[in-house]
């Protein structure tokens, strides 16, 4: 308890630590929401490439003086578009196109950087997360693509849920499931940048499929799912922070890791689908 | 003759897959208002064919719907998909479902008004779903998630229909229903394609047969092409008829 009072007057007190507080409120929510799509498509794979796959577009935009938001985001789809193209043109399967694509990008990436020498990007910070270093405009970044996925979520949520749920009738109905597919890799790509620096390009994938899957235990329906995905998301933001500041270690892991324990509790108690409660019904049943 | 033209007709279609010819140079005509079973064996591009006329595969060859092309039709036409095609431990429950039918018609700027969510509901009402409205769809039998799939076929109000293997793995009562169903569907003058793979009860569901094995082997009423002659170019062999003068028995190896 006293802990927690500290962290509090900590929080109010230096303003990167609110800076580091909401970015992880942020990025609980939207990588939570589209997680949940990312999982019911049978994309986790997908997710994680997009993230490894930003890394050259950062390096480059940090060579080159632009942006690292859009370098990221650009090398990100292309890498989405690659490996569509390699697997509807050969007879390579999507998750080899996927495995040979982002480490293709990622290895570009370390490549890249360590030609900077001196003066590269830190590499650790990218990878792991350093969400003390978030700055105001960072988080104005961050907050204008919260809300532009949301927003994008909620005008499409319908051809978004057909598409996922029944691509045939989509696509008989007139849907453009390819371009929902390709929107969606956008979406993906601008969610893994806006969580760069606080979980990491290694952990962001935890991030997109931990939330959604503890919410995917819980209910029946998508939009409940969506909305417990993003609390699951924000409760491991503040709570990892938290750990962050007082263990002093790199906040993507300890985000992660409440992010696992919810999963962990989801898995054995969920009313529904808890290991536990249908081992106990199948007991009674028998019985 | 104009009377005569086929309200549906499929010219000179074939599919190829890489090289590998799925559908070669089908044609045929029917008019609205038939229930036409397609079988034909396994790999003979019976799924393939309705995919092609919903316009959901490549394909050369043209197809009519009342004399336009599927683009301008796709509106009149609902589709039911294959059971196994589905993901059913997708959270979805049975009432969301039945109102993806509703779906082509809402703006996409709009919530679902009150005259959609009715039009589901009588959908539902009509397979005898309803006290399953809120189920996740997971937790129905074979049947009862066919029925909630051809619920949401009806909340589209369509015009023509397409079936993907509708009795496969369904019990009775479900059968039943769905039967009923799509001769009521029938004499409001729908028109309705069903994919069957399982040659006994053709007589029994169906007035109008396409037998396909890559080529169309026959086509026409049942009591014309459903014939042992011709179901044996269709299945070559790998079924064994029994006929003796009007009873036919068809065993598939």
């Amino acid at each position: 308890m006293q802990q927690i009072m500290t962290f509090i007057d900590q929080v109010s007190r230096y303003q990167y630590l609110q800076n580091a507080l909401i970015a992880a409120i942020l990025v609980g929510i939207i990588c939570g929401v589209i997680g949940c799509f990312i999982i019911l498509r049978g994309m986790a794979l997908m997710g994680d490439a997009i993230s490894h796959a930003v890394l050259p577009g950062i390096v480059i935009a940090y060579m080159i003086g632009a942006s690292f938001f859009i370098g990221a985001v650009i090398t990100g789809v292309l890498t989405a578009l690659g490996i569509g193209y390699i697997s509807q043109n050969s007879r390579i399967k999507d998750d080899s196109a996927i495995g040979i694509l982002f480490t293709a990008a990622f290895a570009l990436g370390v490549v890249l950087n360590s030609t900077l020498k001196g003066t590269s990007v830190n590499l650790w910070n990218i990878l792991f997360g350093n969400v003390l270093g978030v700055s105001r405009t960072d988080l104005w970044i961050t907050f204008g693509m919260g809300i532009f996925v949301i927003v994008m979520i909620i005008l499409f949520y319908r051809p978004l849920l057909l598409s996922t749920f029944d691509p045939t009738m989509a696509k008989a109905t007139g849907l453009p499931v390819k371009f929902i597919h390709y929107m969606l890799m956008l979406l993906l790509s601008l969610v893994t940048v806006a969580s760069l620096q606080t979980v990491g390009i290694i952990l962001v994938v935890a991030m997109l499929i931990t939330p959604g899957a503890t919410a995917y235990l819980l209910t029946d329906r998508l939009s409940i799912m969506l909305v417990l995905a993003a609390i699951f998301g924000v409760i491991s933001g503040v709570v990892g922070l938290y750990y962050s500041v007082l263990f002093d270690v790199s906040s993507g892991s300890t985000i992660v890791l409440v992010a696992s324990i919810l999963f962990g509790l989801a898995f054995f108690f969920s009313p529904k689908q808890g290991v536990i409660w249908k081992a106990l019904r199948s007991r009674v049943s028998a019985s | 003759m104009t009377a005569n033209q086929p309200e549906i007709s499929v010219e000179r279609l074939s599919v190829n897959y890489g090289g590998h010819h799925a559908l070669k140079n089908i044609s045929f005509g029917f008019q609205r208002g038939q229930l036409i079973g397609i079988i034909g064996p396994n790999g003979a591009g019976k799924s393939t064919l309705i995919k092609a006329i919903m316009g959901l595969e490549k394909f050369a060859g043209k197809v009519e719907i009342f004399g336009k092309s599927i683009k301008q039709m796709r509106k009149k036409i609902s589709y039911v998909p294959q059971r196994s095609s589905i993901d059913f431990d997708f959270p979805v429950i049975v009432e969301d479902v039945v109102l993806m039918g509703r779906y082509a018609f809402i703006p996409w700027y709009k919530k679902a008004s009150f005259k959609d969510k009715q039009i589901a509901k009588d959908a539902l009402e009509q397979v005898g779903m309803t006290e399953f409205a809120k189920r996740q769809i997971g937790q129905l039998s074979g049947g009862q998630q066919q029925r909630v799939f051809i619920a949401r076929a009806l909340a589209q109000q369509a015009d023509v229909f397409f079936l993907d293997e509708p009795f496969v793995g369904i019990d009775a009562t479900s059968e039943n229903i769905i039967v009923d169903l799509l001769r009521q569907l029938q004499s409001e003058g729908k028109t309705i394609f069903v994919v069957h793979h399982d040659l006994s009860k053709v007589e029994k569901y169906f007035d109008h047969l396409l037998i396909l094995n890559q080529e169309l082997v026959g086509a026409g009423k049942v009591a014309d092409v459903y014939k042992p002659e011709i179901l044996s170019k269709a299945y070559k062999g790998s079924i064994t008829l029994f006929d003796s003068n009007d009873n036919m028995m068809v065993v598939s190896n």
